[in-house]
């Protein structure tokens, strides 16, 4: 048997590394300009955020007067006699309720039969391009679709009517059914995320433990699933406050939150109103000009609250030391 | 081979090799030379009769008769891809989870052909452990429970679990351990504790066949020892069936062993004959280690 040869010792000795940090100013100068495009997107990036944020901080707080948060808002051309804008934030708040309201059930189960069922396959995949089509119609074309839709006679009792019966397919609730389809894609996505990095073995164990399918899925699936479809619904929730092309064709075009019917309650939803964001589109130089002051205000509401549900998500999404198995 | 001469090499590599992980630990030393090695007593729970099953064109297992006793540990040994986990997973039907798997020939639980039993039913009769442990996202206490639970309903109320809940605990080797802390997230649990738990689980609606697959591959030796030792006491209580591909475990707690090749049951038998004598060259290849 021969013994086995180990290598000559190297002569040549490796070369040490000097400067860790400033090891790219060894790199080709295609490397080094690529590397340079990188930094500038991302402080142009962090620019552009840190200017919106400042200027509507600045010019926000410079105008939003506290009185402004509980006065109702008023059509006046004076802007002293103009009001706040109560009725905006309080539609806001009811139209990110009534969206959620419709599109969390709507998109778990979804979520939950393309996930654990989706038989037939070709009927799963059309599901999925459903999503994905309403994922990425623009939210002008699903109002223009809403209006049409709602306008139908048989569908009056959801809006407002003119006399003699003609259905005019607007209202707050209307709002909240068309919005729900923006915020839908983002809970489906979310929880699909969630229940298939459930590993299968984690499902099997139920199923060995005697239980049905639909005890796996209420007991253990959507629990584990349950951080991701919060992200799904804070991330569906941000949508739906930034939206105003909906609002605008189908709220109403009424500033103040005006009921109709007989119901109370219901009657909001059922009658016209408006948000935030076409509260700032009705006074912005844009749409009737009348009170840019209040527009900053309202707009600086809104990025408010853009902003905290955007921390909720991340709180959420990081999670307090999300426990997983071992793999 | 001359299976009369028991061949010193394997003896030596079962008993003694020097690629044993970790020597166990006393109790479970002491714990393999007490035990009686027979079976000649042992009830008849299930058996599988000619079972074949393929996935698609492939053919996992192939025309497989055995028989599983009460009051035994059969160790299931083989390559990876020889069936036996597809074997295993066959006795509580959980095979038939698998996009195309089907299934020929028979398998029996006490008299009754498992078609037959309700699958729900059959799973509590026959429960499993898996190889990586998997407790549910939720307390220790509501893991145990689930298997319980009527299809998971929280109906029942706590206090009246907690007798059958401790007890399976017990069984597992884990109320010492977390009984005073029982609300705390299973998930937060050492892998060792969690894979009792899921023991512990499986044991809750009492079994009469209880199914491990590779229950100690993704954990230390320490806590391998532990598990070794439990399922040596439950085996008195019902009918233990382990998969495995350490072969100094399937020595250890085996009772019974079957070398499965190629989706073929090639030789079954007591473990002692299975190790020291084994009657195909197949065998005594596979546990002298020298494939595999």
């Amino acid at each position: 048997m021969t013994a086995i040869q180990s290598p000559p010792p190297r002569q040549d000795r490796p070369r040490l590394r000097t400067d860790p940090s400033g090891s790219w100013r060894a790199w080709p100068l295609r490397d080094r300009i690529l590397l340079g495009l990188c930094w500038a997107a991302g402080l142009f990036l962090i620019f552009v955020a840190a200017a919106i944020t400042l200027y509507m901080a600045f010019k926000g707080i410079q105008f939003l007067r506290p009185n402004l948060l509980w006065t109702r808002p008023e059509a006046a051309i004076d802007q002293s006699k103009s009001g706040g804008f109560l009725d905006p934030m309080l539609g806001t708040l009811l139209i990110i309720v009534g969206a959620l309201a419709i599109a969390a059930p709507l998109g778990i189960a979804t979520a939950v039969w393309l996930t654990e069922y989706g038989k037939p396959t070709w009927l799963a995949r059309m599901v999925e391009s459903g999503v994905e089509v309403i994922a990425g119609t623009p939210a002008i074309v699903l109002a223009l679709f809403g209006l049409a839709f709602f306008s139908q006679g048989g569908l009056g009792f959801l809006s407002t009517t003119g006399e003699g019966g003609a259905v005019f397919g607007r209202s707050l609730l209307i709002c909240c059914t068309v919005l729900s389809l923006e915020a839908l894609p983002m809970i489906v996505g979310a929880t699909r995320e969630g229940l298939m990095s459930t590993p299968r073995h984690v499902r099997e164990a139920s199923y060995a433990l005697g239980k049905t399918r639909a005890a796996t899925i209420h007991r253990v699936l959507l629990p584990t699933a349950r951080p991701n479809i919060a992200t799904g619904c804070a991330l569906g929730m941000g949508r739906v406050a930034g939206d105003t092309a909906v609002v605008l064709l189908l709220g109403g075009g009424t500033l103040q939150l005006a009921a109709n019917g007989s119901i109370p309650g219901l009657n909001t939803l059922q009658g016209t109103g408006s948000t935030l964001t076409t509260y700032v589109y009705a006074n912005s130089p844009s749409g009737e000009g009348g009170a840019p002051e209040k527009a900053y205000a309202a707009a600086f509401l809104l990025l408010l609250l853009v902003l905290a549900l955007n921390w909720a998500v991340d709180r959420i999404a990081r999670g307090d030391g999300r426990l997983g198995w071992i793999r | 081979m001359d299976p009369l001469m028991p061949p010193p090499p394997i003896r030596r590599i079962v008993v003694d090799a020097p690629h044993v992980p970790v020597a166990p630990p006393e109790p479970l030393e002491a714990a393999v030379r007490a035990r009686p090695r027979l079976a000649t007593d042992a009830v008849e729970r299930m058996r599988v009769e000619d079972l074949t099953i393929a996935y698609g064109p492939k053919v996992a297992v192939n025309g497989v008769t055995l028989p599983v006793h009460q009051g035994e540990v059969l160790a299931l040994i083989g390559p990876s891809g020889c069936g036996k986990t597809t074997l295993l997973r066959s006795l509580n039907r959980l095979v038939e989870l698998t996009p195309g798997a089907g299934r020929g020939g028979k398998i029996v639980l006490d008299g009754d052909d498992v078609d037959v039993i309700e699958v729900t039913d059959l799973r509590r009769r026959v429960s499993m452990v898996f190889q990586q442990p998997n407790p549910f996202p939720m307390s220790i206490f509501d893991n145990v429970a689930y298997a319980l639970r009527e299809q998971g309903s929280k109906r029942v109320k706590r206090s009246e679990l907690m007798a059958p809940v401790r007890s399976a605990l017990e069984r597992a080797g884990l109320w010492d351990e977390v009984g005073d802390d029982l609300d705390r997230p299973a998930l937060r649990m050492s892998g060792g504790q969690q894979q009792r738990l899921c023991i512990a689980r499986a044991l809750a609606a009492n079994p009469e066949v209880l199914l491990l697959d590779e229950p100690c591959s993704a954990l230390d030796p320490r806590s391998t020892a532990i598990i070794e030792e439990l399922i040596l006491q439950l085996r008195e209580e019902l009918a233990v069936v382990i998969v495995t591909h350490n072969l100094q475990q399937a020595y250890r707690i085996g009772d019974r062993v079957a070398f499965m090749y190629l989706g073929e049951l090639v030789e079954y038998g007591l473990a002692a004959d299975v190790f020291e004598r084994p009657e195909h060259t197949r065998t005594a290849e596979y546990v002298s280690g020298a494939f595999g």
